[in-house]
């Protein structure tokens, strides 16, 4: 199933306003990048530390958002390593952590739901040409296109084991768009036949 | 725009999204899987062409945004634009828009040659074009060490450019999308 990334809870960042938080992770990766100085990335790490506390989240919380950039960390470590300094190595890892933890604080506080609903709350303010209806429904047809092509890929690759292609990605591929596009029809159909266009 | 072209650009939404968990290919002596996410992108701009493509690689993103773990590995939320190579994703959508803009123009004429040239030039050419200089801009790297590091991974991009060419032919003979009225 689909679910998001939100970590629940009850905290005064659970509560705040989704907007508000990412006016805040705005200003704050423009203060740590602008401000190239070490005290400043000092304080930020210290914030973020202290912002995780108050979410009643953990540390290995934080080491999850860092993980997947894990690898190309250590090859930026080594890099200005050996083209600067350890000073400078150090440095621009920790910013760049400083960054990942930041922004995935406002990812485990706000629902997905939380900003969609905000981002419809925006287009329903927003002028004429914009065309609000079919970016909401685009919205709302992911949410379910994705489990269902999911089950059609396992379906093609169930298909594909039986002759041994399973590793293959043609053959993968290529039924999965096909079936694809043969859903956008009947799909455009159904959704023109209850006229809702 | 039409319900189908609304329908069509969630679907590859869904797609490149699907493709996430796709097996991912080792090819010998590279140390790199391949993912075949980037494939998704290559098919959204190759078959819906670049308005539809675009905007259905603009709908992933602003999914990934709002926390949804739909990049491969189940990544997601905010934390992977503000990564050392969010550059890459900005480069997935001027690539989806490249590729599309170029089927668009070749359609008539297109065969497996030309389409293999428009994925590498977009979804290799675009995208290094805007990933790379991301790299530097986040970890200060010099753009030539960032290229070094990025080099690895464009055999495997090559792979699926040959890939997304066969899909993007085979669907303009059985199914064709770009050339109807977007």
């Amino acid at each position: 199933m689909l679910t998001d990334l939100y970590i629940p809870g009850d905290s005064a960042l659970h509560r705040a306003r989704p907007a508000w938080k990412l006016a805040l992770l705005f200003v704050y990766c423009t203060a740590i990048f602008v401000v190239t100085h070490p005290g400043m990335l000092g304080a930020g790490l210290v914030l973020v530390a202290l912002s995780y506390g108050i979410a009643g989240l953990s540390a290995r919380d934080a080491l999850t958002a860092i993980r997947p950039a894990l690898f190309v960390l250590v090859i930026i470590f080594a890099a200005q390593l050996w083209l600067e300094s350890l000073g400078m190595a150090i440095y621009v890892t920790l910013r760049l952590m400083a960054l990942l933890m930041a922004a995935a604080l406002v990812t485990y506080t706000t629902r997905a739901s939380e900003f969609t609903e905000g981002i419809l709350a925006l287009l329903s303010r927003a002028p004429a040409w914009v065309p609000k209806d079919k970016i909401a429904l685009a919205m709302s047809l992911v949410w379910r296109f994705i489990p269902m092509i999911r089950a059609q890929f396992d379906e093609v690759r169930e298909a594909q084991r039986a002759r041994g292609l399973e590793r293959n990605m043609l053959a993968l591929v290529v039924p999965l768009v096909v079936r694809t596009l043969k859903t956008a029809d009947e799909v455009a159909e159904a959704i023109t036949a209850r006229s809702l266009d | 725009m039409t319900t189908r072209d609304i329908t069509l650009i969630a679907l590859f939404t869904a797609l490149t999204a699907v493709m996430a968990v796709f097996p991912p290919v080792t090819l010998p002596l590279l140390p790199v899987p391949i993912t075949a996410q980037s494939l998704g992108v290559m098919l959204a701009g190759g078959v819906l062409g670049a308005k539809r493509g675009g905007l259905a690689i603009l709908l992933l993103l602003v999914l990934v945004a709002i926390g949804l773990p739909l990049l491969s590995g189940g990544r997601g939320g905010l934390s992977v634009f503000f990564g050392p190579t969010a550059g890459f994703l900005l480069g997935w959508l001027l690539a989806a828009i490249a590729i599309g803009w170029m089927t668009e123009k070749f359609w008539d004429g297109l065969s497996f040659v030309s389409a293999t040239l428009i994925c590498v030039i977009g979804g290799i050419g675009v995208m290094y074009a805007v990933g790379i200089p991301g790299i530097t801009l986040m970890a200060g790297v010099p753009i030539s060490k960032a290229f070094m590091g990025s080099v690895t991974f464009i055999p495997g991009d090559i792979v699926k450019a040959l890939i997304a060419a066969a899909v993007m032919v085979t669907v303009k003979k059985s199914y064709p999308i770009i050339g109807q009225a977007a």
